[in-house]
């Protein structure tokens, strides 16, 4: 690394440090947490897991913390995930793939709206709008 | 590609002894043999202060707490943890049968407040970058091109910062006083020569954190007008040592140090000095000597380092405490420094807490805490369920606390008043096992040992003072020995050269204050109650509890025990060396000190 100026070391702070915030996790206040038991992984958790990290970084999103956890028990709707955001219910959501992980973060993470179609168990159904699955 | 998880290693000295480097390389070689290197980054930290429970494995997003990680159990954290989301349990920390996964919910972290420690057990201490990512540099961007010397002066000033290693002097004026002296060159100093026994706040400062120390003396050489600094570091400290080479070669390709810093046309660069361990050194005028290449022996103060030091030049020297806090104050403002803490020492202090405590390790918490705080809520109280008796401040230079005192809220003057001293930050827990003049004449041993011989107050009379103590443990103490230590005490007090002398009978003092019924159980009856002096006691085995395993006779050095199997044992007091062996041996509580 050759000598900075002033500019280029803002630059490097900058760029390294959305990744050290996401070690620091007094700085979070949601959470996806994507069921990793053997039924999740089968059905492709990993790759959910993978989309979530990514497309939350590509948005610079660093309040989110992804966080996995064993079976949820819905093994029949997997992969299964659970997202927690401040000011709304705690959501699980299942048959969740790439295409959807991109979705929840769209709409529920940036735009705070639960993606509906793909809501299973909780909340309740009556809270959500059209009845969910 | 991001990484999902994070798995911090503790790479302090405590968990590099017990093989945290060997957990790091196995979390490597794991991680690649099960296919998730990439996805997880392994980062090797500075202490996190939990030194008790070492080594320490920290794994985020989760913020899962392992303790007393072994190698082997690597394969399982990321085949459980990291692959199949599910914490290792039986590796969490875990108290009173409650399983504490999260950092967050254990007593040791909950009532401290880390700005020294911000990146201990954070980042990696040997990349430059994840400094600069938590804002490291920040402070030296201000210096450089917005602030004024005056206005860094009044920053510290309003912060109300106090130097941290025991003496508590305001840091501005020293920095003030150098500032305005006169010299062709100025220098900085850091002041890394911890000696207290029992104490690794600087050591852990420096090995977690080595920028924070290297940008605040940058900030201090464009505030005095200074382009040179030294680091004067014992030489037992090579992790420590090592860290701080790297940091200052990863600054100086990076432009932080070296010729016009920033492009700033600042010009700073520092020096490491290694002490060869003398405690004598930690004394400014002292080390400043051997820094110089002299015999590292204290001269009279004033002149003062801040106006004439190293080589007869201006000199700021601090201790490393004191430096880390510098760039927080600078970037937060110290109007936000000098809320936190007491109105008589704003901030907080890093304690190395030490001794019969449960949770032994390093704290960070802000002043005005008190003892009690310290001691039962982030100490978890005494270890193996006994009394507590005292607590050290100060090291060799405070006294003791007793239980009386131990909701003082801590600060300079609060531990002054009680007879101790804040000092740079041992905490040495006493529980009713210690005799309070075994462990004073510890103390005593050791400035003895230490002191440089300069001044014969402190040559003379610390010897004097410790051949007291050793009548009195010995079982020949008079009482008249009491007033002849405290006159010795005042003398060498008034008298001495240095700081070393002036505090060498502080634990006396302070013990004497407030055990003196221990000195005249000594004196008197010639008995030590903690049974630690081995000349007052007598072990005796008791006739109806002895059921004749032999087990006592077959480990006893010097054959002193005899009796048959089955058959009640007796020791030959003669032949008794009384190392306390058969005690121990004992599973019947069959063996008696007198």
């Amino acid at each position: 690394m050759a000598k900075m100026t002033l500019e280029e070391l803002r630059k490097l702070r900058d760029s390294r440090k959305s990744e050290i915030d996401r070690r620091d996790i007094n700085s979070k206040d949601s959470q996806i947490i994507v069921g990793m038991g053997t039924c999740g992984i089968a059905a492709g958790a990993k790759t959910v897991l993978d989309t979530f990290i990514e497309e939350l970084n590509d948005k610079q999103i660093t309040n989110v913390a992804v966080t996995q956890s064993g079976c949820m028990g819905l093994c029949y709707v997997e992969p299964t995930i659970e997202v927690i955001v401040p000011g709304m219910p705690p959501v699980i959501y299942g048959k969740v793939d790439a295409e959807v992980a991109k979705r929840i973060v769209h709409e529920h993470i940036m735009q705070k709206k639960m993606v509906s179609d793909h809501i299973f168990d909780r909340p309740s159904i009556d809270i959500i709008k059209d009845g969910g699955k | 590609m991001a990484f999902r998880n994070y798995i911090l290693v503790c790479g302090g000295t405590a968990c590099e002894s017990s093989k945290s480097d060997d957990i790091y390389n196995a979390l490597i070689a794991e991680c690649k043999a099960q296919g998730v290197a990439d996805e997880v980054q392994i980062v090797k930290t500075g202490c996190f202060g939990f030194c008790e429970q070492g080594p320490i494995v920290k794994i985020l997003p989760e913020d899962s707490f392992y303790v007393q990680v072994k190698p082997e159990d690597v394969p399982e954290l990321i085949a459980e943890h990291i692959i199949k989301g599910r914490e290792v349990e039986r590796l969490l920390y875990v108290k009173e049968k409650k399983k504490h996964a999260k950092v967050e919910d254990i007593e040791f972290y909950q009532k401290q407040f880390r700005i020294v420690l911000r990146n201990c057990g954070f980042i990696d201490p040997e990349n430059i970058e994840e400094y600069i990512a938590r804002d490291g540099y920040i402070a030296l961007e201000k210096v450089l091109f917005e602030m004024t010397p005056d206005d860094v002066i009044n920053e510290l000033r309003t912060a109300g910062l106090r130097g941290r290693g025991g003496a508590g002097f305001p840091t501005w004026m020293k920095w003030n006083f150098t500032r305005q002296a006169s010299g062709d060159l100025k220098y900085i100093v850091v002041n890394a020569d911890e000696g207290d026994p029992g104490a690794y706040m600087d050591r852990s400062v420096l090995e977690g954190d080595p920028h924070s120390v290297l940008e605040a003396m940058v900030i201090a050489g464009r505030t005095v007008g200074s382009n040179q600094g030294f680091i004067y570091i014992r030489a037992e400290y090579p992790l420590a040592i090592r860290r701080l080479e790297i940091a200052m070669k990863q600054a100086r390709e990076m432009g932080l140090l070296g010729k016009n810093i920033l492009g700033s046309g600042f010009d700073f660069d520092i020096e490491i000095r290694l002490g060869a361990g003398a405690f004598v050194c930690g004394e400014e005028t002292a080390l400043l000597a051997s820094i110089e290449g002299r015999r590292g022996m204290p001269v009279p103060r004033p002149p003062f380092p801040a106006v004439k030091g190293l080589w007869g030049m201006p000199t700021v020297i601090n201790n490393v405490e004191t430096w880390a806090n510098i760039p927080v104050i600078i970037a937060k403002g110290g109007t936000w420094f000098n809320k936190i803490g007491t109105q008589d020492s704003p901030g907080t202090k890093v304690f190395a807490l030490t001794g019969k405590i449960r949770n032994s390790g390093l704290v960070e918490v802000p002043m005005g805490i008190t003892l009690r705080e310290i001691i039962y809520d982030i100490g978890g109280g005494i270890a193996h369920g006994k009394e507590f008796k005292a607590v050290q401040t100060g090291g060799p230079s405070g006294g003791v606390i007793t239980i009386e005192n131990l909701d003082t809220p801590i600060d300079f003057g609060s531990l002054t008043k009680l007879g101790s001293m804040m000092g740079s930050g041992g905490m040495i827990v006493m529980d009713e096992d210690d005799c309070i003049v075994d462990v004073t004449k510890f103390y005593l041993n050791f400035t003895v040992d230490e002191s440089c011989g300069k001044c014969s107050p402190c040559r003379i009379g610390g010897r004097s003072l410790a051949n007291l103590l050793e009548k009195i443990t010995k079982g020949n103490g008079e009482l008249a020995d009491l007033d002849q230590m405290l006159e010795i005490g005042q003398a060498m007090k008034k008298a001495s050269l240095c700081a070393l002398g002036q505090t060498a009978p502080n634990p006396i003092i302070s013990s004497l204050h407030y055990f003196r019924d221990e000195y005249l159980a000594h004196i008197v009856d010639k008995k030590c109650p903690a049974g630690k002096c081995k000349s007052l006691i007598s072990y005796y085995i008791l006739p109806d509890k002895c059921i004749g395993c032999t087990a006592c006779a077959r480990k006893c050095p010097t054959g002193a025990i005899t009796g048959e199997r089955r058959e009640v044992h007796v020791i030959d007091q003669a032949a008794c060396i009384k190392c306390g062996v058969c005690y121990e041996t004992c599973k019947f509580g069959a063996i008696e000190v007198r």
